[in-house]
């Protein structure tokens, strides 16, 4: 016996139990749950605590997959549906043990009130003898026992029970020595009997080696003689296994019933997931150019409209895209168009301003000037109607890049000859540093060929009668030529502007080699076209430097050019062996003397025969010699930092001097 | 000149461009025929059996790339193309229908006469030899091309191509020293010409074009002929 009384329902109300606060309560030995292998009675707060923590994992794992609606869906399904189950099944399982108690109370308080009356006509006038009384004691437990005359289940509604009869008498009760559970009657119990109460009180007893939950009623009972204590025990194991079937069946029933709307929830979150996936799916691929790509217009109404809606933004980019494809389309005919209508009449006038030209000499003198006249502005409106539509296919996007490897110092000497005739008019000596083996690199020849003239021909232009120095080193991922001049110079911010269209330093200088004024923009963009890099740096006085820097295999990035913008920050003459790339110092030193004959630059000491020329040279044969380093005047390296340096295509300003080259 | 003078069939829609074309080439030493339309182009050349076809390429009714490629089909004769188009495509177009050269408009006059002297004018023959590339026979004097005793058909370009590379088996030409060996072009030409032309003879002479044994690329340098 425990000896630890749960709470007492009592009063003079015996209808009205107090037993389900007992239940609801932590604490006490519950009559229902008493058997320890339910952990139930752990109690509400200790389950709330399980239930933030579920939640809590449950919201980390919901933030984990919070990114798919269908995981997101299910998780929340779970959790809530097995918040709702427990709650459910914590009520339930209260409202079922309450009645099943109520009522077997109800039944038991019928049955002790026939056990008073029992007692009392039994024991009515009962002798006071010990001996007697025990006897009578014992008819009356059996006829207790046996109330509605089967044998061993006392039968009635209130199931079987135990009867205690214990006389009021102080003393008696353990003269008697009958064999009946007094001690499972509680104290407390009997004290409150023992004040006339009728009352009943919760307890557990011990049969068969298992405690049992067992509900004791007791009732005071007075014959005329003898007052008597009469406790019916009931043990409640029908009651217990009752309510453990329930518990399991709800426990059960619960966790399948959230599985089966986790499942669901899953089936519908799907049902709205997938046409989701599926409009994701178009939008992907309308996104990697299949403009034709459209959703099914089916199911729900809602996703009909989302379909509906997606269809029309893809009609509509589609729409879009195709005027613009049509109106690039446009532009580019346009732009072959103009060139070839203008090309053609070009031709015929040029053709025939020639002729008239090869036959000035027996013009009179007015028409014979005209004549040069013609030819020359003839001249100037091809370069300038070859640049406008160079430009203008930039601008329609037209251009393409066709790269292939080559050696650059063909490019340069190309160029380089084709500025001979003109540079050999103005005075100017082009001075070159070239490594003595190829420098092969990825590019587009006849678009580096006329970076190449224009920066020459610009030098040219504004070299003031100086040498014109052109340079070429490379490392294993980019080349880079410098074409310097050291004449007038850039002003400050200039060097920004130098690739502005039709941008002129002194709009009074007359340009010498027929620029357009479009050749360093072209420039810049054939630079660009290559991932290439030209920039511009030079001061006023000084002279100005252009760099171009090229990744040596299509498509390679520069990250830094080998050869340096500012003029003055390369190495000085007395070091200029290095300057070769080929890293043997001194081999600079000797020099190629060079010449142009026939507008092909050839080494002086040509064991290469001079082939006439079969395309006629515009000028007359000029002799183009290098020096034997390059020497020539360089502006004081003090007047550096005044130097206007512009990085049009994002290098840092002022770039280190990376001279040297590879070995 | 009389019967010495190279008769030049001008193919252009352009009444102006090929009457300057004519006056031009007359004053060159030239004779010419004209035919204005591209669908008339083959019955002219049939007919007038031109030393040397200049063909613009921008013609009304048939293209000038289709004419290119019927008087091609009937003879090796050199075709040089006008063009108005700069873009590499169209030229390379152009050369892959096998034209031999191509001028841009607008064009000099001279420059017009040079081109066309330079095709006229054929390579010396030189003394007669037979020369070998790989499995290919060629035969100088008898502008034959064999493989295993097959002829080859080639044009005259492609022949002193095929022949400049062949008689210095081990030296690798740069393009620039192909254009002025075979084109006879100092400079201001494209070496797309040499590209093309390259890719026109491998296609012809190569088991496989796609890797070549006759004419070989020397990545970053040009073409040499490949090793018998």
């Amino acid at each position: 016996m425990t000896g630890e009384p749960a709470s007492l329902g009592a009063g003079p109300d015996r209808t009205e139990p107090a037993f389900p606060p007992a239940v609801q309560d932590a604490g006490g030995p519950d009559v229902v749950s008493a058997d320890p292998a339910q952990d139930r009675p752990a109690g509400r707060s200790s389950l709330f605590d399980k239930l933030r923590r579920g939640f809590d994992r449950a919201r980390i794992r919901v933030a984990f997959w919070s990114r798919s609606l269908l995981v997101r869906v299910v998780v929340l399904t779970l959790t809530l549906s097995t918040v709702v189950m427990l709650t459910l099944g914590l009520i339930l399982q209260q409202q079922i043990t309450t009645g099943l108690l109520r009522s077997k109370i109800d039944a038991a308080t019928a049955e002790i009130d026939s056990a008073r009356q029992t007692v009392q006509s039994s024991l009515s006038g009962a002798d006071s003898d010990p001996s007697s009384l025990r006897e009578q004691l014992r008819l009356a437990l059996t006829e207790i026992g046996r109330a509605d005359g089967s044998s061993d289940a006392q039968g009635s509604t209130a199931g079987v029970f135990e009867p205690v009869i214990v006389p009021s008498r102080v003393g008696s009760e353990t003269d008697l020595a009958i064999q009946q559970p007094t001690g499972d009657v509680p104290a407390e119990l009997r004290a409150r009997i023992g004040q006339g109460e009728i009352a009943y009180q919760y307890t557990t007893i011990r049969r068969d080696g298992q405690n049992i939950p067992a509900l004791v009623m007791g009732s005071p009972a007075r014959t005329s003689t003898d007052s008597f204590e009469v406790y019916l025990i009931f043990p409640l194991a029908g009651e217990l296994g009752t309510v453990q079937v329930v518990q399991r069946t709800l426990l059960l029933g619960g966790i399948a019933l959230s599985l089966a709307l986790t499942l669901i929830s899953a089936l519908v979150a799907s049902q709205v997931v997938r046409p989701v996936r599926r409009a994701a799916a178009s939008a992907r691929k309308l996104a990697a150019g299949d403009l034709a790509e459209r959703m099914p217009v089916t199911g729900p109404i809602e996703l009909t409209t989302l379909a509906s809606s997606f269809n029309g933004m893809a009609e509509a980019i589609r729409v879009q895209i195709r005027q613009l494809e049509e109106f690039g389309k446009l532009q580019r005919r346009f732009t072959s168009d103009v060139s070839h209508e203008l090309r053609t009449p070009l031709t015929t006038v040029r053709m025939a301003a020639d002729v008239l030209h090869e036959s000035r000499q027996d013009f009179p003198p007015h028409l014979a000037r005209s004549t040069e006249l013609l030819v020359d502005e003839l001249d100037r409106f091809e370069s300038l109607l070859a640049d406008l539509l160079e430009i203008s296919r930039y601008d329609a996007g037209m251009a393409e890049l066709s790269a292939e490897p080559i050696d650059i110092r063909s490019s340069i000497n190309t160029s380089i000859a084709a500025a001979a005739s003109v540079a050999d008019q103005l005075g100017v000596t082009i001075v070159t540093s070239l490594p003595h083996h190829p420098v092969v690199a990825e590019i587009d020849a006849r678009r580096v060929d006329r970076i190449l003239r224009n920066l020459i021909y610009n030098a040219i232009d504004h070299a003031d009668g100086k040498p014109v120095e052109l340079e070429l080193a490379a490392d294993d991922d980019v080349l880079a030529i410098t074409v310097t001049d050291h004449g007038v110079g850039l002003r400050p911010g200039e060097a920004g502007l130098v690739f502005n269209r039709f941008w002129r330093a002194d709009p009074s200088r007359q340009r010498q080699t027929g620029g357009t004024g479009l050749g360093l923009a072209i420039s810049l963009e054939d630079a660009r076209l290559h991932g290439g890099w030209l920039q511009a740096s030079g001061a006023p006085g000084e002279g100005a430097r252009f760099r171009l820097t090229l990744p040596r295999r299509h498509g390679g990035l520069i990250t830094a050019s080998p050869l340096p913008l500012r003029i003055g920050a390369d190495v000085s003459p007395s070091t200029a062996g290095a300057v070769d790339s080929t890293g043997e110092p001194g081999i600079y030193a000797e020099g190629i003397r060079m010449m142009v004959e026939d507008g092909t630059l050839k080494p002086v000491p040509s064991h290469d025969e001079l082939h006439p020329a079969s395309v006629p040279s515009a000028g007359p044969t000029a002799a183009l010699s290098s020096t034997d380093q390059p020497q020539t005047p360089r502006a004081a390296a003090d007047s550096e930092n005044d130097g206007a340096v512009s990085a049009i295509t994002g290098t840092p300003a002022g770039q280190p001097s990376t001279v040297g080259g590879p070995a | 000149m009389g019967a010495m003078r190279a008769r030049v069939l001008v193919v252009d829609d352009d009444p102006a461009l090929a009457e300057m074309l004519t006056i031009v080439l007359r004053g060159e030493g030239f004779d010419t025929a004209v035919v204005r339309d591209g669908s008339k182009a083959l019955d002219a050349f049939r007919e007038v059996h031109p030393d040397l076809v200049l063909l613009d390429l921008m013609l009304p009714g048939v293209s000038g790339l289709d004419v290119c490629k019927e008087i091609r089909a009937e003879s090796g004769i050199p075709i040089i193309m006008l063009t108005a188009k700069t873009d590499t495509v169209d030229v390379v177009l152009g050369l892959e229908s096998g034209a031999d050269d191509y001028v841009m408009k607008p064009f000099k006059p001279k420059e017009l006469t040079a081109r066309i002297r330079a095709r006229l004018r054929r390579a010396d023959v030189g003394s007669a030899e037979r020369l070998r590339v790989a499995d290919v026979e060629v035969d100088v004097p008898g502008h034959q091309v064999t493989r295993d005793g097959e002829p080859i058909s080639l044009t005259p370009l492609e022949f002193d191509l095929l022949v400049a590379l062949a008689r210095k088996p081990r030296q690798v030409f740069t393009r620039e020293v192909l254009l002025e060996q075979v084109w006879g072009y100092r400079h201001a030409a494209d070496t797309r010409l040499v590209n093309v032309h390259v890719q026109r003879l491998r296609s012809k002479i190569e088991k496989d074009p796609e890797h070549p044994e006759v004419v070989v690329t020397v990545r970053g340098v040009g073409y040499r002929a490949g090793t018998s």
